[in-house]
């Protein structure tokens, strides 16, 4: 018999029964919560009259709706009434229920993909279920993790189960060693332009290969963040020293005794040699460059060097329809160099690139130069109150603040601008979040997806720049 | 859940690839805290020519008279007829919710991303997937015939056009039958209370650090 893939182990661990009719039910051990997608699994739950069946399963945070700015002030600081209903309502359902939530005050608060790896609620091997798509971040450790709907979110609340059909086993394969000023953003970004948006559909994907297994904790998360993007609703790593040194002396890891049967069982989770993947995808490090996506879908995507497409050129019609629709909506044109793209605003932050390493290596970029005058904007949004407070340990919003770019409180911000941080009609803008679709950071704002360095790089030059020419 | 066995409506054709769940329902509206009244914010930004805001009366808003749900052949139709890889992005549930507010049981397409598949049954609303070129087929006799009418039956797994061409769909047993007789799958799942609790009890066991709160 062939072994076991890491996705086909952690199934087997959480499988709590398996019916007849193909379908399983699956034991989720962390449900992360948020305030946009919770609130009709609440009401769902008071309407049946159920109650959650293992309180201190769920962690909650509010992520999307908070301001960036004015935090002092609490709930009170949110401005739009709508968002504050939705975040109160949090609130409530929390304290009503005995949820553990890290309030809009509390230095714990950030994008929930930030805080359950930060707070050690993520470990390796647990099942992960959150009401967003991004919630394959946590794959990284190893886990099982899935982005689920308000009802499935109701579902894991009242039984602490989701009932689930098994997938289909990928590996994408990244062999040797990236190049320098590739980053883990980049090398998603680049799968993605190979797989397409929906390459990774019915899959759950491994990200596997040495390239992999160089990079840190924070790139593996922008990683896998960014598997969904791909059409994957999971994406993982198999756990190494990386994944265990990362994980210790967190606040939810275990300690003693405990942490080394944890860490016993936890070097268990890799796919076996002999384990067969459906499919295989294998891409060379070192063919990867800095990537800039130029269109409305996260695959249409290419390298720094690279021009926008000629539709002329391409040969299924629907595509072609894609990229027409794409050019018009970005207001791009056929052939166009990609460093040639002007840019409005720059956007450093989301779950996809929020974290310390993140914002290290955006600062290693601006250091000592400035915004360039023709930019309306540039922000840096920490994806939590802890990673803010580290970036300002080592004084990397000064560097940021002197550069000229706006130091933030954390939140989802112009990821999806929910709240008042967003893009005008027209504007380009370099973002390190996950998701250039039509109007995603602001109604008729055009979104261009990069890695930190890339998005600094551009911030200096007003236009898309190889983050290499300037660290040379 | 309101169950699902047969129905008959009119189709619309959505001709665009790749239709995200921030298109079919933007994020201004899910903001809301109800399940309820996404129907006239569903393609928002492609359906009205400015910009939408929660809590908005939408009947005097300034209609784009080019996109497909506001001609008036297509106004009461309930079938949306897609292509590749509908419903990908956000896993937000308001997008079944606003095409169900606004109409729709059946949405028929080449391809559906996971998360949107399976939201899609958890409110009744039917997703079929078809052969790329059965779905071609369908797309040009719904241009081709004003009220042109799709005949779904989810007992037979069926799609049956005007003429009576009739094409076969697969959807898995589960949600099938959930869906066929409305069940509230929480329900189905409790019944299982026993054995979740010995998983449970097991696992404190051979892995207690999965029961740890914060240190
Ligand atoms: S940062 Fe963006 S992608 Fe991530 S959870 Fe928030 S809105 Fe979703």
């Amino acid at each position: 018999m062939a072994g076991k893939t890491l996705y086909d182990k952690l199934w087997d661990d959480h499988l709590v029964k398996q019916r007849d009719d193909g379908s399983a039910l699956i034991y989720i051990d962390r449900q992360l919560l948020h305030e946009v997608t919770s609130p009709q699994a609440f009401e769902g739950l008071r309407l049946a009259d159920r109650k959650p069946w293992r309180i201190d399963a769920n962690i909650a945070t509010p992520d999307h709706n908070v301001p960036t700015t004015d935090r002092e002030r609490g709930v009170e600081g949110i401005v739009d009434p709508v968002s504050r209903i939705q975040v109160e309502t949090l609130d409530k359902n929390c304290d009503e229920f005995g949820i553990l939530e890290f309030k809009i005050k509390d230095q714990r608060q950030g994008i929930v993909h930030v805080i359950g790896p930060e707070q050690g609620a993520t470990l390796p091997g647990m099942s992960i279920v959150c009401g967003d798509s991004h919630t394959s971040t946590h794959g990284a450790f190893g886990c099982l993790a899935h982005g689920i709907g308000t009802s499935e979110v109701e579902h894991v609340l009242a039984t602490q189960c989701l009932v689930q059909q098994k997938m289909k086993n990928m590996l994408v394969k990244v062999n040797g060693k990236l190049g320098p000023g590739v980053t883990g953003k980049d090398v998603v970004l680049a799968i993605i332009g190979r797989i397409g948006t929906a390459g990774g559909t019915g899959y759950a994907i491994e990200f596997g290969g040495e390239a992999i297994h160089d990079l840190s904790m924070e790139a593996r998360m922008t990683i896998c963040n960014m598997s969904i993007e791909a059409g994957a609703r999971v994406g993982m790593v198999s756990v190494d020293d990386t994944t265990i040194d990362y994980v210790r002396g967190r606040p939810f890891a275990p300690e003693g005794e405990q942490w080394d049967k944890a860490v016993e069982y936890w070097r268990t989770l890799h796919s076996d040699d002999d384990a067969v993947f459906d499919k295989v995808v294998e891409l060379d490090g070192a063919d990867i460059l800095p990537q800039v996506s130029w269109g409305t879908s996260p695959e249409m995507v290419t390298g720094v060097d690279g021009a926008v497409p000629d539709p002329d050129r391409e040969e299924d019609p629907i595509k072609r329809e894609g990229i027409v629709r794409a050019l018009k909506y970005m207001g791009l044109q056929p052939n166009q160099k990609i460093t040639d793209i002007k840019l409005d605003r720059v956007f450093i932050g989301s779950c996809t690139n929020s974290r310390i390493e993140d914002l290290r290596e955006a600062a290693k970029v601006v250091k000592g130069h400035k915004v360039s005058p023709t930019l309306k904007q540039a922000m840096v949004v920490p994806g939590s109150g802890l990673v803010k407070a580290q970036a300002e340990q080592e004084g990397l919003d000064k560097v940021f603040i002197e550069a000229g770019l706006e130091w933030r409180d954390p939140g989802c911000s112009m990821c999806l601008a929910m709240n008042a941080d967003k893009l005008g009609q027209g504007e380009h803008c370099a973002s390190t979040s996950n998701r250039n679709f039509e109007g995603r950071q602001g109604f008729g704002g055009r979104t261009h997806l990069v890695s930190p360095a890339m998005a600094a790089a551009a911030a200096i030059k007003g236009h898309f720049v190889d983050v290499r020419e300037i660290m040379n | 859940m309101r169950a699902f066995t047969q129905h008959q409506g009119v189709a619309a054709p959505m001709d665009r690839s790749n239709v995200d769940t921030d298109m079919i329902i933007p994020k201004q509206f899910l903001k809301s805290i109800k399940r309820t009244g996404f129907g006239p914010n569903l393609f928002d930004e492609l359906r009205y020519l400015d910009e939408g805001k929660p809590d908005q009366d939408c009947s005097n808003r300034p209609l784009n008279p080019d996109f497909v749900l506001n001609q008036d052949r297509y106004r009461n139709a309930s079938v949306l007829l897609a292509r590749r890889n509908f419903g990908c992005g956000s896993s937000r549930e308001h997008a079944p919710w606003a095409l169900d507010d606004f109409g729709f049981r059946v949405i028929i397409a080449p391809s559906f991303a996971d998360i949107f598949y399976n939201n899609c049954f958890k409110n009744g609303l039917l997703p079929i997937v078809l052969a790329e070129e059965v779905v071609e087929k369908l797309f040009q006799e719904t241009y081709e015939n004003e009220g042109y009418q799709l005949s779904i039956d989810l007992e037979a797994k069926t799609v049956t056009t005007p003429s009576g061409e009739s094409f076969g769909f697969d959807v898995d047993d589960f949600r099938r039958h959930c869906l066929l007789n409305g069940l509230d799958d929480i329900g189905v799942t409790l019944e299982d209370a026993d054995l979740i609790r010995d998983y449970e009890n097991k696992r404190r066991e051979t892995a207690p650090w999965l029961f740890n709160t914060a240190n």
